[in-house]
């Protein structure tokens, strides 16, 4: 690799790989991400360079290993250039088959091709597929045709490009104004405007300043921020640079969770090959700026999504948030000014500089500017992660874009911002989704988490389970949220299990508020949200179990019991699954018989049972 | 479990070496030292300590705080259950509770032969396919009560000499 000493030697750089390329090629693009991988993605991808070694086509077809294109759902996921061919749900099976018949014949494989999920219609183009047409997708425009491991797929498509018009002819305030211009706010949660926040970093006291990156998400249910580090780790270091140059900042830190190994090798390879090339460490395309990123590995703690506490675990230390009286942008890592921003928002850097602050001012809702990756889980049919302007509503996203609630059961509620955001109710689903609007309704952004939940997940459970996670990531520092949260899971295992009275719903709305008013960081701060907005949009819930001992969605175990119905023929599934040896035959077509002394309701049958004669009650 | 003590203060030089011995880096020293021996012997965290003139005090903090670290062996194979939000809603606890009922331990236990290791984790980011299990590493998304079993089985065949 030669080092580039100037922005035009990056430009004939980029003109030379996109002569090297001919459009007309055949390429297999398939997708590598954490999803796929799960699928079985990585066997597919070496039947594929077997077959076409074994096909002898290894000179006109290339096998690229792509970013997550985000249908995690419909995984392992791939595309054939040129034609734009989407297949969906490839196997290691089907490889033999689409070399056969679409690399060397020309055709599709119908099978594999996605079902419109309304009329069952096959669409053949990736560029067509509901899923992704409905979506305006900017960060993730590119991210099925981008080899993570190779710097010149994202220069190919005008990557680094930002950095360069940012050296030649942009004055560090030049840049801030640009930013501050955009609207631009933070994508980890807080939504606080980047612009600003890199203005005070600039203008506070001091010779060394640093600029991180927070890819801790810790926030369960959102994974946007591993898909664009494993992704297109370049867009988030070119973000950075540009920031590190605006701040006047030397140093910068990659703060990401060991729960994603890929992320980690793709985010240190990049930094290999950007340094390499010259587009980082010391003087960067000859413009004299010095810039150094380092990785920093988090281990598990929800807390160090709090900036301070990020900080204390950067410098060794066990990940304690402090009290903000001081901004860490005027004393954070070692005491100096540091710029934190999430994953998101450095990818969301370059676009602006390229397209201008008013082109992105032009996306979004007035005080929300430009698109929001969502992770589209739950109880969808789509899920994956989606890219949508600011402003859309939360049905568009459910609805035209996940396809609605599988198995013909009812929408009950959507959770966004992970453990200190809140419920949603189907009556909120026109609300249009930015920052504001979500927190008006007792919810938050978050990182862009939405977890779908249907009439089978009971509300009083999920408040529980948020509360009893925030409970086990509590550092521990302040007395409301290490005590708080404890007793809080102490009610509201009560309630789950029975015993609950109409004084502990009162209790917990009483903690609810000190938490709110007293904890040290946001943490605390946010722990009441999910309770308060089941509270608030699901009461009925509550009383049922306060008054009734009675969980209308059948999940606290406690609260309900197994049956066998009379339909049930006797085909022993379940006979064979009981753990505890709960369930005896009666003979032939007779139905089984369940000992509700030795049940321990743990679902099993009811799992297995396909005609379903098991019942809840 | 028995520690080479000079292997280990080879491994702790290697290791610290590697991160220039910076302070900062401690959490990422010890994600290493516990990759290379599966958990964090006590006397290797003595060892860091001493290396990099940390206080022990804080090299046993970080390795307490942080949900990554264990401070006993543990078992050849370690299975985690992710618990994040996509999971649960899924029907994460059903499966946690299969894998507790096939193995015989609950999270952060071992087994009596170091064959399996059981924990869980708030989300792995693979929450489209929830829910999940991780076996050394390798993903299985959308998670059967029933498909538990085959799973822990294909990890059972340990020779008999790994011990």
């Amino acid at each position: 690799m030669k080092r580039l000493s100037s922005p035009s030697e990056l430009e004939r750089l980029r003109a030379s790989i996109l002569k090297n390329r001919d459009p007309q090629k055949s390429v297999v693009n398939i997708c590598g991400g954490t999803g796929c991988m799960a699928l079985g993605c990585t066997d597919v991808i070496k039947a594929f360079r077997e077959e076409i070694a074994a096909q002898g086509l290894a000179d006109k077809v290339e096998v690229r290993v792509s970013g997550c294109p985000g249908f995690c759902e419909r995984g392992a996921i791939m595309t054939v250039e040129p034609q734009n061919i989407f297949y969906q749900r490839v196997r290691r099976k089907d490889v033999a088959e689409v070399v056969t018949k679409t690399l060397i014949e020309g055709k599709t494989v119908d099978r594999l091709l996605y079902p419109d999920l309304a009329t069952g219609k096959r669409v053949v183009h990736e560029s067509e597929v509901p899923f992704y047409t409905k979506q305006k997708r900017l960060l993730l425009a590119h991210s099925s045709q981008i080899d993570p491991e190779n710097i010149d797929d994202y220069i190919f498509f005008g990557g680094y490009g930002a950095l360069a018009k940012a050296l030649r002819g942009m004055k560090p305030d030049q840049l801030i104004e640009e930013v501050k211009a955009s609207g631009l706010r933070g994508r980890g949660g807080g939504g606080f405007p980047t612009g600003r926040k890199w203005e005070t970093t600039r203008h506070a006291e001091g010779e060394i300043k640093y600029v991180i990156c927070n890819c801790d998400e810790g926030d369960p249910g959102a994974f946007m921020d591993r898909s664009l580090m494993e992704g297109n780790p370049h867009s988030v270091l070119e973000g950075m640079i540009i920031g590190a140059y605006a701040i006047g900042a030397h140093e910068g830190y990659i703060y990401i969770r060991n729960e994603y190994p890929l992320a980690v090798k793709n985010a240190g390879r990049a930094i290999k090959q950007a340094e390499e090339y010259g587009l980082l460490g010391d003087n960067i395309l000859g413009s004299g700026f010095n810039f150094h990123v380092k990785i920093s590995r988090g281990g598990g703690a929800f807390v160090c999504g709090e900036s301070t506490a990020l900080m204390a675990s950067l410098e060794g230390k066990v990940g304690e948030p402090r009290a903000k009286y001081v901004h860490t942008s005027e004393k954070g890592l070692w005491d100096r000014p540091s710029n934190l921003n999430n994953v998101e928002t450095w990818a969301n850097v370059p676009l602006i500089i390229n397209n201008g602050a008013k082109w992105f001012a032009g996306i979004g809702t007035a005080g929300s500017k430009g698109t929001k990756i969502f992770s589209l889980v739950g109880k969808v049919r789509n899920t994956g992660l989606v890219e949508v302007p600011m402003g859309i509503t939360l049905r568009a996203i459910i609805f035209d874009i996940g396809g609605g609630i599988p198995g013909n059961k009812k929408f009950k509620a959507v959770q966004t911002g992970g453990p200190s955001g809140g419920f949603i109710p189907e009556k909120l689903l026109d609300l249009q989704v930015d920052f504001d609007e979500l927190t008006r309704v007792g919810s938050m952004m978050g990182s862009g988490a939405m977890i779908v939940m249907d009439e089978t997940n009971c509300m009083v459970d999920m408040a529980k389970y948020f509360i009893h996670f925030l409970l086990g990531e509590s550092c521990g520092k302040c007395l409301p949220c290490r005590e708080g949260l404890k007793q809080m899971h102490h009610i509201l295992t009560r309630i789950t299990g029975g015993q609950g009275t109409e004084a502990d719903i009162n209790l917990l709305q009483n903690l609810c508020s000190t938490l709110l008013d007293t904890s040290l960081c946001a943490l605390g701060g946010s722990a009441p949200n999910p309770v308060l907005t089941s509270l608030k949009y699901f009461r009925d819930e509550w009383d049922a179990h306060v008054n009734e001992k009675r969980c209308p969605a059948k999940v606290c175990k406690a609260l309900i019991t197994y049956e066998i119905s009379e339909k049930c023929p006797n085909c022993g599934q379940c006979v064979k699954v009981c753990p505890e040896k709960a369930i005896t035959p009666r003979g032939k077509k007779q139905p089984v018989v369940l000992n509700q002394k030795k049940c321990i309701k743990c679902g099993s049958c009811y799992d297995v049972c396909k005609l379903d004669a098991v019942l809840v009650k | 479990m028995k520690v080479n003590l000079r292997q280990l203060k080879s491994t702790v030089k290697s290791i610290t070496g590697r991160h220039n011995n910076d302070r900062g880096m401690l959490v990422s020293i010890l994600q290493d030292l516990q990759g290379e021996y599966g958990y964090l012997p006590r006397e290797a965290l003595v060892e860091i300590g001493r290396t990099m003139d940390v206080p022990l005090s804080q090299v046993y903090g970080v390795a307490t705080f942080f949900k990554a670290f264990s401070l006993v062996p543990r078992g050849r194979h370690l299975i985690q259950v992710c618990l994040g939000t996509a999971c649960h809603v899924r029907g994460a606890e059903k499966i946690l509770d299969t894998v507790e009922r096939e193995l015989g331990i609950k999270p952060g236990e071992s087994d009596k032969d170091l064959d399996f290791s059981l924990e869980t984790v708030n989300c792995v980011g693979a929450c489209a396919l929830g829910p999940i299990v991780i076996v050394d590493g390798n993903y299985s998304g959308e998670m059967k009560i029933d498909a538990v079993k085959p799973l822990l089985g294909s990890y059972n065949k340990a020779p008999a000499g790994a011990r």
